[in-house]
Order: C-alpha cells, then sequence, then structure tokens
C-alpha cells in the first residue's frame, strides 16, 4: 500500500477533523463517533497534510523544522497506514 | 472506601436535548418514565453546558434525544458548538430534517449526521420492503450524501431483525452509507421491559457475524461495518462508557448530568442539575460521579480480581437490573454469582420459537404512564446504548 508518488498531494480524509487539544496536549483526529490521540510525530506530519503541499515538500518541512535527514521511509509509511484508515485522502 | 481517583476531563459530551420523539421503539433506553419529563432546559442553559464543559476539555459532542430536530433550537446548538471547537454529530431518525434545516446545519458548520433506523417492527418492516419510511430515509440519506456529510448509518439489531441482516446491509450499500453500525440491541429501560421477545438466540447471533463478516469481505473499504455484540452472550462485563466518569457525561432533557445515559435509575445516588450546579463541579465534585470512579467501592468477587482495572466491574445499571445492586459485579461476568441469571435469559433466547407470546411495549406517553404507574421496579430504569450503538460501544473506539 505504499502505490503513491512522493508529488501526491495528502489531505484530511472526508469526515475526519484534526486539531490541536490543550487539554490533552495533543494533537487529535475526530471523527464519526471516535477519537484518535495522536503521538508527537504524527501530529507533526499530519498538521503539514493540509492539501496544497505534496508529500515530498512535507518531508522537506519536518526535516527542515526537526534538523533532521532521511525522514521519507516514516513519513511515507505513515501516510500509508493513515490512508489505509481514511485519515488521509490523496489530491491529485 | 479510599478517596476515588482524580479523573481527567470529560472528552465525551452527550446532550439529549428532549425526550419527544415521533417513534416509538420498543429497545428505547430512554427512562420508561419519560412522559414525566416535561421541564427541557432552554436555548441558553445548554448553550452555558457547551462553553463550560469545552473549557475542561471536551471534545466530542452528540446531540441526541428523543428526536432532537422536535427542538427548534437545534442549529443554534450546533453552532455554537462549533464555535467552540467540538466535533458534532446528530443522532437523528430523519423525521424533520427538511432541505432548509440541513442547510442550516451544515453552514452551522455540524460536522456528521447519523442516520438511525429505530423502529423495530413497524419501521423495520417498511424499510425492509420499500414502503414510506424507506423512501425517507432515502430520501434524508440522497440529502445527507448531497451536502457532503459521511454516512452514517445505525440500525440497531434484535431477534425479530437479526435474521434479515443480509437485505439490511444490502440496503445500506444501497443508501450509499459509508459507515454503517448494527448495533445488537443492550438491555436498559424500554429493551429490558421487552427483553424475552428482543434477545436473539445464540445461534442467530453467530450466524449473524458470520454473515456480517462475508458481506465486509465484499464491500471491503466502501462501507465499514461494525457490529455491536449483546453482552448477555460474554463472560466478561463491558468497561462501561469506558469506566465510569472517566470520558463521558450525559446531559438529560431536565439539565441532570449523568456518567451514563441511564444511570439516574440507581438508587442511593443523587446526580447534580446543571441548573444549579456547574460543569466542571457536576464532574469532579459531585457523590454521584465519583461514587464508582476508580476500585475503592468494589466488593468480591471485583475488590480482588486482577481484572478489576480492565473493565471496572462491567456496568452499574445492569448489576443492578440483574443482580439488584449497583456496587456489585456486572452479572455478564461468570465469575458473578449472579452470573445465572444472565444465563438464563440466554437459554430462553434459545428455546424460544419465532413466535412473539407477549405484545411488544411500544415507547409512547401513554405506555410510559402506563410502566410509572403499576410497575414501580421498573419505573426508574434505563440505560445504555442500544440506540445509537453509542457510548457505550464507541467506548471501545475512542482509544483505537
Amino acid at each position: 500500500m505504499n502505490e503513491f508518488a512522493d508529488s501526491a498531494v495528502p489531505a484530511i480524509g472526508r469526515g475526519f477533523r484534526l486539531q490541536w487539544e490543550a487539554a490533552q496536549n495533543a494533537h487529535v483526529l475526530l471523527y464519526p463517533e471516535g477519537m484518535v490521540k495522536l503521538n508527537g510525530s504524527a501530529g507533526e506530519i499530519l498538521s503539514r497534510c493540509d492539501g496544497v503541499r505534496a508529500i515530498e515538500q512535507i518531508v522537506a518541512d519536518l526535516e527542515g523544522a526537526f534538523n533532521q535527514t532521511g525522514l521519507a521511509p516514516d513519513v511515507r509509511a505513515f501516510v500509508a497506514m493513515a490512508l489505509e484508515r481514511g485519515w488521509l485522502e490523496l489530491r491529485s | 472506601m479510599t478517596t476515588p481517583p482524580i479523573p481527567g476531563p470529560p472528552l465525551w459530551l452527550l446532550l439529549e436535548l428532549t425526550y419527544r420523539c415521533p417513534l416509538h421503539c420498543v429497545f428505547c433506553y430512554n427512562p420508561v418514565d419519560f412522559a414525566s419529563v416535561e421541564d427541557e432546559l432552554e436555548t441558553a442553559d445548554w448553550i452555558r453546558v457547551l462553553r463550560e464543559a469545552r473549557e475542561l476539555g471536551a471534545v466530542q459532542l452528540g446531540l441526541s434525544g428523543g428526536e432532537p430536530l422536535v427542538r427548534e433550537d437545534a442549529e443554534e446548538i450546533a453552532a455554537e458548538a462549533h464555535r467552540l471547537g467540538y466535533y458534532t454529530n446528530l443522532i437523528t431518525s430523519g423525521v424533520g430534517l427538511t432541505e432548509s434545516r440541513i442547510r442550516a446545519f451544515k453552514s452551522a458548520g455540524l460536522d456528521h449526521i447519523q442516520l438511525s433506523f429505530q423502529d423495530s417492527t413497524r419501521e423495520m418492516n417498511d424499510f425492509l420492503s420499500h414502503t414510506k419510511t424507506f423512501e425517507l430515509k432515502q430520501r434524508v440519506a440522497a440529502m445527507i450524501k448531497a451536502h457532503g456529510y459521511p454516512m452514517v448509518l445505525n440500525c440497531v439489531i434484535h431477534r425479530m431483525n437479526i435474521d434479515h441482516l443480509d437485505t439490511i446491509i444490502e440496503m445500506a450499500d444501497t443508501l450509499g452509507a459509508e459507515y454503517l453500525e448494527l448495533a445488537n440491541t443492550q438491555y436498559y429501560s424500554w429493551a429490558h421491559v421487552n427483553r424475552d421477545q428482543l434477545l436473539p438466540s445464540r445461534a442467530q447471533l453467530v450466524e449473524a457475524e458470520r454473515k456480517t463478516n462475508v458481506w465486509r469481505e465484499k464491500l471491503g473499504k466502501r462501507m465499514r461495518i461494525f457490529f455491536v455484540v449483546p453482552d448477555y452472550y460474554e463472560t466478561r462485563p463491558k468497561k462501561c462508557m469506558n469506566g465510569w466518569g472517566t470520558t463521558f457525561m450525559t446531559v438529560t432533557p431536565d439539565g441532570t448530568a449523568l456518567p451514563c445515559h441511564t444511570a439516574k435509575m440507581l438508587p442511593g445516588l443523587s446526580f447534580p442539575n446543571v441548573r444549579s450546579s456547574s460543569v466542571r463541579e457536576a464532574w469532579f465534585e459531585s457523590d454521584g460521579f465519583n461514587r464508582f470512579r476508580g476500585t475503592g467501592w468494589m466488593k468480591e468477587p471485583c475488590a480482588s480480581c486482577d481484572e478489576r482495572e480492565k473493565d471496572f466491574g462491567g456496568c452499574r445499571c445492569q448489576a443492578y437490573l440483574l443482580a439488584n445492586d449497583p456496587a456489585l459485579a456486572d452479572p455478564v461476568c461468570d465469575k458473578s454469582p449472579h452470573h445465572h441469571v444472565v444465563l438464563e435469559a440466554a437459554a430462553r433466547a434459545d428455546k424460544t420459537t419465532r413466535v412473539v407470546e407477549k405484545p411488544l411495549v411500544f415507547r409512547g406517553p401513554k405506555e410510559s404512564g402506563a410502566l410509572s404507574a403499576t410497575k414501580p421496579l421498573v419505573q426508574q430504569p434505563a440505560r445504555s446504548s442500544a440506540r445509537t450503538g453509542g457510548p457505550c460501544s464507541s467506548a471501545r473506539r475512542l482509544s483505537a
């Protein structure tokens, strides 16, 4: 399920909403009758999936923000999992 | 008794805006004496509750009832909820959802509409035979989709419709549902009164799960199907409401704040009312919410059980309904000395033929009066979430 290009543009899936919750000190993903509390890296990735930035840009943003390299495989693996669960969908 | 633990915020808020409802479901979890509840909160009260709960950290919001669309201020309440940052779900039968109202909800920022199939025999028969209710649902479903909402269908399952599961799933797919919740009736309140007619046999249940799995394979990601089993066939109780007073707060039409939909039935407890308590006081300081928090209140076999933190002894209302003491183990647990009550009900369900021997009691103001007057034992009952399949079943998905 890694069949998407680095130029693909992920956005939060229909029916899901991402927001920062101060009371939980975390990003959460809200959906019909459920909520996922995201860990730090999941929150950083999803909050950049805005339907504008491509996956390669998101990787570059994260590498810049956290002064790291080689994040692409982790980001792609997370995006694949999030697509599978409907948290994300791809815009072309 | 040890001091109850200090809980986190009430993440999940359910507002039962009204008990009024155009339907008369035999499995409704509303109190069986609901007809006596007439003093509903005003719009301003609901909005204050929303603000106060949001300040504590509440974020998932259900607008329910009764039929919430009976309230003309449902859009106004949804709009305020959106401004405050809630993810808001309108739980409706669809009766009363017009094009102009759905437009108003959309511009108010409502996130999601859950369309429920509720009336067990009349409506289900209509539904299964494509008659007038089916047309209503089809129209409402199309409207929901046209406005870009995810299509969430909830269907309460019981003895009288469980054998029609294939048709129900097929119809849900025809309506374009993206989520289908097949929620087996939970036996509280009206459903408890009607339990012998509603509880499916084990064989029916096994077959229903098999069919559901076949459909899951066939439909894949197009439609996600949740199947909520009735806990009478389990040997360990559910972690009811994700743990008493840990996650959920329900506010009833008259402003009573409860740890679950039906806790009001429990004897010896008093629950706060949001007319005189803030949500903070109700959640953190009231006796009602603190009573069954944590494990300090437990008796044996729960008190020394190594699974006590896992299910918190199950459901307090079920313990009261089946063992007559809300501080006992939920009799669904096979360690409970009252487990035989559950086994006996299940055994009766296995033996009973499809023929219904006593008439079902349809939920309605008239019947509610009769129950209050003649059956004091069931006057206070009520509990959980057959209706939405809801918080009880969803709690399991909360930490997904």
